[in-house]
């Protein structure tokens, strides 16, 4: 099945971390022709538990098979498919901007309204954090493109469910 | 007491009851080889690692257990691959061993490395790399659990050199930890309620049995829903035995399964294709819907509900949509409807069948499967009519793939389960002749035959080595059409009889072959020599090669042509 279009879907997988299992997701969804836009991978507070958010384009049909095909590998504790449930979700962004004389109060006035955070300053450059959800991500990345992006670096999603414990 | 790597092993495989390997040494598995004869395990040294993996799943199919085999690293594992292939699309039980070199040389493209476990990581249901022979006994342990439990597969667990011989206390689990495999095996009742109600009420309902209905052992729950509902079956590739095509006469003969529609898809019958695309409401066991059965997949099954009972909930709702769907082993399943449908027969069952069932006969009538029948050459159908005769339909029959496999499904009256190993799913020539001796080494005073045709047997016609040397009486006929003939009537169909690549003439002499190889080799080149060449295979203890030349251009049909409607056959 392979994916042209459709729309963007949030995942969150508990995983074992074992050797091996993020190369069991990636191959799923290179083998089965699935997308994958972003996917992010850290331990939990439970020792051997990590939790992975994938951020995949696909129809209802692709998107619960895709659901179900995660839940069949053997190290896959829990799926959740958040487009049944709420959910709450953040990236990082480290961008690194051009600032002369001219442009650096412009930069730092959207730091500013962005709540992001200068974290290295060199003669010509800045580089901010920026955290927070796609949209304003994006909305900021706008904005600095105007004055000059040199690099940019995403973490991609991180997302949890709103309500109880997953 | 500590004790080696090698020996915990085979301490796992004697608690898991494996009774027999089928392997081939190299550099990285020679420990292994160095512990066995302190086993009471039986060894059957093959003569190609694919032979190995189709021998163990041939026993696989054929018996229900796990089948296991023993490979070293680098080419002895890249040898597995199509076996494992095979074996996962078909849902087999199997554990591959294979070697790895030692862990401190694991990605340094040491000699006969490979990483099998990143190569096999698509076509096996899971895999390990032991790092530390603490936790053998735990890897094994899982292995065969995930086998053979839930939809069965194959697992494949990488065996690095310094793992096997290090010591280690030998404590073997009682309980496997896998948090995050529990397969479902009871099925929603409440789903199987509403699928009985779509039952209940349809005008034309049809059973559509696959190779769960095998797998599980359903084939009794089967039979008992389908006369209690008077529903007729048909099955997939797969499913051919898990419904007895014939019913035990009062005179100890057999005759057709009046419910039985034989095989549907590409190279279905007549009824069973009409039946299905005429169908109101279909009850599915143990499918998948596979393109090969559905045909263009937009007009399959149009007047159709269906509710479809698997496993593996990946199987449902991936091809065809799904009014019911049950998650759920399929004998559970089965057995809560059988249960239901006595709570709450439906009236008068027999007289609201009568029009269908008519319908269906009527179809039957119109076109039966046939061939024309002749007296100067060999038809291939005829020889797989006569293996049923003389052996009352009771052998285990394996095939390869092509036209003589399909044949075989439409000609051999399959009435019982692990009565027929076939490869479907990834459709593997080669996979016949091994898989039969891996049965014959189950069920040593059976009857094996390998169905095959001149192309596949010489894929792994080097096999008749280890069925001579481990005296594993198999029988092979060949249906020699001197053609790779399914790419041939393809090719006379769809491509403007273009045969390129698809004549064989210049094969060895088969008789030949199997004499210089220590077998028997017998040849039948007219129709009046096909049952005394049967009758005279068939009573010798020993490997035959029956090589029978058969009407060259024989095409099988009913066949679908590819991207059509499985109503619009070919019939001749
Ligand atoms: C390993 C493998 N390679 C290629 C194919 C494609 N293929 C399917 S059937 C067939 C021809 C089989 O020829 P033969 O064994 O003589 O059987 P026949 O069709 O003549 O009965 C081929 C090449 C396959 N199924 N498997
Ligand atoms: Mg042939």
């Amino acid at each position: 099945m392979i994916i042209t279009d459709g729309q963007r879907h949030t995942i969150g997988i508990l995983v074992q971390n074992v050797p091996g299992v993020l190369a069991r997701i990636v191959g799923l969804f290179s083998g089965r022709g699935y997308n994958i836009e972003t996917v992010t991978a850290a331990e939990t507070n439970e020792k051997g538990l990590t939790r992975i958010t994938l951020v995949t384009t696909g129809d209802e049909r692709v998107l619960s098979q895709i659901v179900k095909q995660l839940n069949k590998l053997v190290n896959i504790i829990k799926v959740y498919d958040f487009a049944e449930t709420e959910f709450v979700d953040r990236e990082m962004a480290l961008i690194k901007v051009r600032a002369e004389q001219a442009t650096r109060a412009e930069v730092l006035r959207i730091v500013d309204i962005f709540r992001a955070k200068v974290v290295d300053v060199s003669p010509h450059f800045y580089t901010l954090e920026v955290t927070g959800n796609e949209g304003k991500i994006t909305a900021i990345m706008e904005l600095l493109d105007q004055i000059g992006i040199v690099e940019i670096a995403r973490t991609g999603k991180a997302a949890l469910a709103r309500s109880k414990k997953h | 007491m500590k004790i080696r790597g090698a020996q915990i092993l085979f301490e796992c495989l004697k608690k898991e009851g494996v009774e027999v390997i089928f392997g081939y040494p190299g550099g990285a598995v020679l420990d292994i080889y160095h512990e066995m004869p302190r086993h009471n395990i039986r060894h059957i040294l093959v003569r190609h690692e694919q032979g190995a993996t189709h021998m163990a799943d041939g026993y696989a199919r054929a018996t229900g257990r796990v089948g296991v085999c023993l490979v070293t690293s680098g080419p002895g594992a890249t040898n597995t691959v199509t076996g494992i292939a095979t074996a996962n699309m078909d849902s087999v039980p199997m554990v591959v061993l294979t070697g790895q070199v030692p862990t401190a040389l694991i990605g340094d493209d040491a000699f006969q490395e490979v990483d099998i476990i990143g190569i096999t990581r698509p076509c096996t249901k899971h895999s390990y790399l032991v790092r530390d022979v603490n936790n053998l006994a735990s890897v094994i342990k899982e292995a065969f659990y995930l086998a053979r439990t839930g939809r069965p597969g194959p697992v494949v667990v990488d065996l690095p050199k310094d793992v096997i011989q290090a010591y280690a206390d030998f404590k073997y689990p009682k309980k496997v930890d896998l948090p995050g495999y529990r397969p479902t095996v009871e099925a929603h009742s409440g789903q199987v309620k509403k699928a009985y109600q779509m039952l209940k009420k349809a005008k034309a309902p049809l059973i559509f049995a696959g190779g769960g209905i095998v797998i599980s052992g359903s084939t009794e729950e089967l039979v008992t829903l389908a006369n209690l509902i008077q529903a007729p079956v048909t099955c997939s590739l797969m499913g051919l035995g898990g419904f007895p095509a014939t019913v035990a006469d009062k005179d100890g003969g057999r005759r057709p399964n009046p419910l039985f529609l034989g095989m549907l898809g590409m190279h279905g019958t007549y009824q069973a294709n009409m039946a299905i695309s005429h169908a109101d409401v279909i009850f599915a066991v143990g499918v998948r819907f596979d393109d090969r059965v559905t045909g263009k997949i937009s007009t399959f099954a149009p007047n159709a509900r269906i509710a479809h009972v698997d496993v593996d909930p990946t199987s449902i709702s991936k091809n065809v949509d799904v009014d019911v769907p049950i998650v759920g082993d399929c004998k559970n399943a089965l057995q809560q409807m059988i249960e239901i449908a006595r709570n709450e027969p439906i009236e008068g069952v027999g007289e609201l069948r009568k029009g269908w069932l008519d319908e269906i006969a009527h179809w039957a009538e119109e076109h039966p499967l046939s061939y024309c029948r002749s007296q100067d050459v060999i038809k291939p159908q005829y020889v797989i009519e006569k293996i049923y005769e003389l052996s009352g339909g009771e052998a285990i029959i394996t095939t390869e793939v092509g036209q003589h496999q399909m044949w075989t499904a439409q000609f051999f009256r399959f009435h019982r389960p692990r009565g027929f190993l076939s490869s479907g799913g990834l459709g593997t020539m080669g996979y016949g002749f091994p898989a039969a001796i891996g049965a014959q080494v189950a069920y040593p005073d059976e009857l094996v035959v390998d169905i095959a045709g001149d192309g596949s047997i010489q894929m792994n016609i080097q096999e008749l080595c280890t069925a001579v040397c481990n005296k594993v009486p198999v029988k092979v006929a060949i249906l020699n059409n001197h053609y790779l003939g399914l790419p041939r009537q393809w090719q006379e169909l769809f491509y403007e009889k273009n045969y390129m690549g698809s004549d064989l003439e210049g094969s060895p002499d088969f008789v030949k072959l199997a004499e210089a190889y220590g077998a028997v080799g017998l040849r039948a080149t007219r129709p009046e020599e096909v049952e005394p060449v049967l009758r005279e295979a068939f009573s010798i203890k020993r490997p035959v090669l029956m090589d029978f030349h058969v009407a060259r251009e024989e095409g099988v049909f009913p066949i679908v042509p590819p991207g059509k409607s499985i109503t619009e056959m070919l019939l001749a």
